[in-house]
Order: structure tokens, then sequence, then C-alpha cells
């Protein structure tokens, strides 16, 4: 199979340059930029007149409901989410039902992803703990031998900290990535809103940084006492990001993530309760907000990601604090990274690192980079076409965003995984 | 999509009453008048008007109350609707049944207002946006958000015997925190345009950032009571202990109850008020609770007439026209 895309606008993640190249696709790979390699035929051509060409979008965390929750979602709808949103890769998560702490969980998902999927990559993260249960280590070996990209007990307590540190110092003898979505659970309660204004005016129970910050800081000093490399997801506050910064500026192996939509909303969208807007952790202040996104253009976050948890209608049918908290986020995901541009957060070039190869790089994955001999998951982004958020039209089967009526630019219009077409507008 | 105008309707009238925020002070205004026109018909020897005649009204009480749910029930006697009371934490949603079935189970017995109190902050939004156009509902107290018509007989209560709210200091004391009374209270007080309203609770039952709502915050008692013209107390739940939020009652009471002491710091004329049901020696010291400041129980019976108030400008109707009865 040989692909001739032309005259399309490649972006470098390194630089903001943008340039008018033809790329050539052969085996799965990329083998020519700008000129094709001697003898190259091309059976398809792809005209990408004005037309961004980018390296197919790696969310780091998206929750695809499957195995478990049918009502939610599967990997069917999801993949195809994906494909259609420019996502060509999807780490989920492990607290699928059952959870992701045996080798047959994981040849499930691959396997329901080969008969069902839409050829998008998914790559399982395994559960830190048996069962998610915070007390007893997973089979790590076993499931990383099956394909598990790293580890975590995604939003789960463990049982105490010295469970935490002889997880990472296991898990650090393996090379394995420990990835953390930092949460004191005591700190956290019952809570369902930033502890601010605006949760005082609602009467919501609320969730201070410290539910956060707590959590993130004693779990860099484990990182520091076993050199496990660490990868900490969505995170939502400013204080977050200083104990991030002194990590790295010590040099400690950690990267970190934030959820695209805390670049965006703040505690204030909640407006009268809206359980579209119920998010763990929390939409936070907007000094927070503005901390998240000048944390995301120096650098101090390395990847952003969908957070993606779609729900069945009824999950946010509930008065807030009831309501299932989470945002359908595939649909949304690449659109929010245009606005960001757009609004002047950061430059396409290192922002699309954000979304392709510094998860590549983190979590060692495949695609993420446009160049001779990369992985050729590619897509194609009208960048001038202008649409408005409408849930209904929702390729995820969840329709919770709390983005409806958002006008967004950019559409994918084509999807290449291998150097196929799967997904063509 | 929820909006701050959910309350009313395209006239600028009453059509649920769910929160003190998000009303002006002329429908305040207009539910004390309102009140004040009912207050005569507890004195009749036929305590009854026709303003809810054929109406349907159920009141829905997910978390239990025996002060509130009375006095409504009474209004909505005394206003001639047929009620059904439902204690619904018991019933349906222990089966399993979601809140929007019960609800839609209800309205197909052609209820026309629902009175509901329940756990989750926003309840009362959220039936308010789910229930069937022409279908009111009155917010009996949602979580830690508000509580309206308590608010509002503690504004009937103050300008009873204060008459004009403008040049009064009023203090709320207690467990701030978690009271969707002080909620609906401080909004009413600053709709109202009290002079200061000063919030007082031990830190861990301040929420924060309160001062935003329009209150001064006091964690002293004493330095809090200086020179206030209202002393609202607030109860003090026992379960507050457990999550190491307090050391214990007696401390508490030591720091933050109300005595004839403490009372002294305060205007000579103030009244003490107290949403109830009080925990005589943990927030409020016997002696003050019957003394002659007091007016804890007059609290409870003007709470009739402000249910009456609100239930009769919902359906239209400001008080009493012609006075005809049932």
């Amino acid at each position: 199979m040989s692909l001739h895309i032309r005259n399309g606008r490649v972006v470098e993640a390194s630089s903001s340059a943008e340039r008018v190249v033809d790329i050539y696709l052969q085996n799965g790979k990329i083998v020519g930029l700008g000129s094709a390699p001697n003898g190259f035929r091309a059976e398809q051509t792809i005209d990408a007149n004005n037309h961004l060409i980018l390296p197919g979008l790696i969310d780091c965390q998206a929750r695809l409901r499957d195995p478990g929750e049918p009502e939610k979602a599967n990997i069917e709808s999801e993949t195809l989410a994906a494909i259609k949103n420019g996502i060509t890769s999807l780490c989920i998560p492990p607290d699928t039902q059952p959870p992701i702490d045996n080798s047959a969980t994981v040849e499930l998902i691959h396997h329901r992803n080969e008969m069902f999927g839409h050829q998008a990559r998914v790559y399982p993260i395994g559960a830190l703990t048996r069962g998610l249960g915070g007390d007893q280590l997973s089979n790590m070996a076993s499931l990383q031998a099956n394909g598990c990209i790293a580890f975590s007990n995604a939003k789960h307590p463990l049982a105490n900290n010295l469970v935490q540190r002889r997880a990472m110092d296991y898990a650090a003898g393996q090379q394995a990535l420990v990835i953390i979505q930092p949460i004191d659970h005591d700190l956290l309660g019952d809570g369902c809103a930033h502890e601010g204004a605006i949760a005082t005016r609602l009467g919501l129970p609320a969730i201070p940084e410290a539910a956060e910050t707590a959590a993130l800081a004693r779990d860099i000093e484990l990182v520091e006492q076993t050199g496990a490399r660490t990868h900490f997801g969505q995170l939502s506050c400013a204080r977050s990001v200083d104990i991030l910064r002194r990590a790295k500026a010590k040099g400690l192996p950690v990267s970190a993530d934030c959820a695209i939509h805390q670049l965006f909303l703040t505690d204030h969208d909640i407006g009268l309760f809206d359980s579209n807007m119920l998010t763990i952790p929390p939409l936070r202040s907007q000094y927070d907000r503005d901390a998240l996104r000048e944390a995301v253009a120096d650098g101090s976050i390395d990847c952003l990601c969908s957070d993606h948890q779609p729900h069945e209608i009824d999950a946010k049918l509930k008065p807030f604090p009831s309501a299932q908290p989470g945002v359908s986020g595939l649909d949304t995901l690449l659109p929010l990274a245009l606005r960001l541009v757009a609004e002047e957060v950061m430059p396409l070039g290192p922002l699309m690192a954000k979304l392709t190869s510094n998860p590549a790089t983190i979590f060692g994955l495949p695609g993420g980079k446009i160049g001779v001999g990369e992985v050729a998951d590619l897509i194609i982004v009208d960048p001038d076409s202008h649409w408005e958020c409408d849930p209904a039209h929702f390729v995820s089967k969840g329709k919770n965003t709390p983005f409806r009526g958002w006008d967004f630019d950019g559409s994918v219009t084509h999807t290449l995984i291998d150097g196929k077409v799967i997904y063509e507008a | 999509m929820p909006n701050s105008n959910l309350q009313l309707d395209d006239n600028g009238r009453l059509r649920h009453f769910l929160s003190i925020e998000g009303l002006d002070q002329a429908i305040l205004t207009e539910i004390l008048d309102t009140a004040k026109s009912f207050t005569s018909v507890a004195d009749r020897p036929v305590k009854k008007v026709p303003i809810l005649r054929g109406k349907t009204v159920a009141n829905l009480f997910f978390e239990a109350s025996t002060r509130t749910r009375s006095t409504f029930e009474l209004a909505e006697q005394r206003l001639s609707a047929d009620i059904l009371s439902l204690n619904v934490d018991t019933s349906a949603t222990a089966k399993g049944e979601s809140l929007l079935d019960t609800l839609q189970n209800l309205e197909a017995m052609q209820i026309d207002m629902f009175v509901i109190r329940h756990q989750d902050s926003g309840s009362a939004h959220f039936f308010a946006q789910h229930v069937r156009p022409g279908v009111s509902v009155l917010n009996a107290g949602d979580g830690q958000h508000e509580h309206p018509t308590q608010a509002m007989l503690d504004m009937y209560t103050i300008r009873h015997y204060k008459k004009d709210f403008t040049g009064l200091r009023v203090a709320i004391v207690g467990d701030i925190l978690h009271s969707r009374v002080a909620r609906s209270q401080i909004h009413a007080l600053n709709l109202l345009n009290t002079a200061e309203v000063r919030v007082i609770a031990p830190r861990t039952l301040m929420p924060v950032a309160v001062e935003s709502l329009g209150v001064r915050v006091y964690d002293d008692l004493e330095q809090g009571l200086a020179d206030v013209d209202v002393i609202i107390m607030l109860r003090l739940q026992r379960e507050r202990m457990r999550g190491a939020l307090l050391p214990s009652e007696k401390e508490y009471f030591r720091r933050f109850g109300l005595t004839q002491e403490r009372l002294g710091r305060a205007h000579p004329d103030a009244i003490v008020m107290h949403p109830g049901p009080a925990n005589r020696g943990v927030e409020i010291e016997s002696s003050v609770m019957d003394g002659n400041q007091s007016v804890i129980l007059q609290q409870v019976s003007f709470g009739i007439s402000v249910r009456m108030a609100v239930m009769s400008m919902i359906v239209g109707q400001s008080g009493l026209q012609s006075g005809g009865d049932a």
C-alpha cells in the first residue's frame, strides 16, 4: 500500500514553522517528505491543499467503558469517535469492570478492539494493585508482557503510603512507568466542587486544593525515594504546578498531563448546578486555569488529554452532587486544542507536541511525529471549517459535554493509521 | 439551560420558589406584605381561604422534617389545597426508582405544586428544570444550599420587631458551613439592605470565601455580638463532633453558646432568633431561649403566614383581596 498526500501544511512539533510538503507513505511508514523515494509509485493520492497534516493524536487518558459499562460506551463506539476526531491512539485507565489487573482482561480488550474496533490503537494501563483494591500488588510483569504500557490505580486509593512506596519500587524494578492521579481521599471526602466562593454560594461540598497537592507532594517524595518514573495525571490547580516545577527542577523522573477542559472551564461555569460541569478533579478557579495554561505553555505540563468519561444520559440527570463526574471529551479534544492556538496560549507546533510526540515519548508508543521512517499515523485537518458544538452530533456514545453551543474551528477530513486511510469525512 | 430567572415567569412574577438568590427586593417585600395580610386568617373561627381550592400540593420530603413540613401542611390546608405528603426516603427511591421517575409519577397524578426537601444542594433547581410547564416547585431545603421560606419567615420576624432593615446589624451564629438557612438569610438580609450582616463560627464550620456573600466574618462570639440588633442562632448538628469539626458540645458552648452574659454585648433591644429545633445548653442557654428577648416561638407562627404568602403568589394572588372564606 502506498499513498501520496499532496500540498498539505506540515507543522514541526519542535518549532511552529509551517511548510507545504508532499508526504509519501508506504507499508505503514512515512517514506518521503518533500520528495518521493526512488521508484515510489502512489496507489492513492490525497490532495490536502490548504489542509493541515498532523500526527494522529495520542490521548493519554480516555475511558472506553469496555469491559463492563455498555450503557455508557464500548470499544466500538469510542474508537469510532476517536478516529473521526483525529485520535489514533488511546491509553485506557485500569478502572474497567473488571479492572485491568490480569492478563485475561488485557487480552479481552485487545480482542474486542480487533473484532469491533475501528483500528485506533488501544493501550491498556494495568492496575497497580489487585482489583484496584489498594493493598496487594498486581502481577505487573505479566501485565507488562501482555502489553500494559504503564501502571496506575486510577482514582482508587492505595491503603497507605507503604503500599504506594512498594508499588513504586516494584514497578521501578521492571522499568515500568507509574501513573498517579494525585488524590487525598480524606480531603476529597464527598466534595463535588472547588473550595471557593462558588461552592460556598451554592452550598456544594467543597474540594480543597490540598486534596490534590497534599497527595502530589507525598507522591513526589516517594518518587525521590524510589526513583520510579512517574506520570501525574489530570492536575487541576496552580499549587500543583508549583510542586511539579520543583520536582522537575530537581531532575526527578516525573511528567504530567492535564485534562484539556481544565484549560477552558472554571467553577463559575457550574452556573446553577449544571451537572455537565461536574468533574473530579473539580473545575477550579480562574487563577488555577490561568496557571495551568501557563504550565502547558512553558512545558511544565507535558501532555494534554481528553480525560474522556462518557456517560449514559441518566448519569447526569440528577442533582449536581449526585450526578456522576466526568466529561465526554473525544469529540472536543482537537477543536479545543486548536482553540488554544487561536487564543494564543501556544503556537500550533509545540501545542501539538502535547497531544502527539510527548505522550509517545513518555508512554513509549509509536507515532506522534512526522518524519521519514516514522509510523504513518496521520490526520488531515481542515482548519477553516467552522462548527457549533452540539452533543447530538457527537460520535462518542457519551453526550455529556460542558461545551454545548461553543463555536469551534477545524475538523478532521482524513485519519490514517499505519499508512491506511481508516476514516474520510 | 439553567438560568437565574428560572424562578420568575416572563412578567417577573414568582413561578417557582427555589432560592433567595436570584430574587429582588421588590419580590421579598411583596412576600412579607402578603404574609402580613394572612396573619388575620389564623384568628378567624374558620381558618381557611379558597386561594388553592382545587389545586393539589405534594409535600416531598426526602429528609426528615417536623417543623417545616407541618407548617407547610398547615399553610396548604388554610389555603384550601388538596394535599399529598410523602416521606420519599422510605418509599420509592429506596427501591431504586430514580428521582426523576418519582417526580414524573407524581406529576401523572396532576400535582400543581411540589414542596420539596432533598439532601442534595441544587435539587430544587433540578426539579424545577424538569417539571411540566405550569407545575411549580417550592424549595423546603436543598442540601446546604438554601431554605428560602425559612429565611423569609426570619425576615418577617425581624421586620415585625424592628420595622426596617436599613439600620440593623444582624449576627448569624453557628454552623454556617452546613447551613442552608444561613445562606438564604444572608441573601435576604442583603437584598433588604441590612446595614451589616455578620457570621460568627469556629473556622471549621465557616465556608471559605464566605465574605463574598456580603458578610463580615468573626471567629469570636463576644466581638461579633457587639452592638447587634438581631442574633440568629443556628442549630448545631450532633454529627459535627464525628468529622473532627468540633471537639465537644461542651467546648462549643464555651466558645459559641449564647449566654445571658454574652447577650449583654448586643444592643439592649436585640432579639434572639433560632430556626429550630434548638439544643438547649449547646448553642443557647435555656434562660436566653426562654427570656424576654427571645422571639423563637413567634418565628414558628409567622412561618405559616409566610408559606401561605409564597404559595398564593405562585398561583397569581398577592394575598387576601376579597377576604372570602372557603
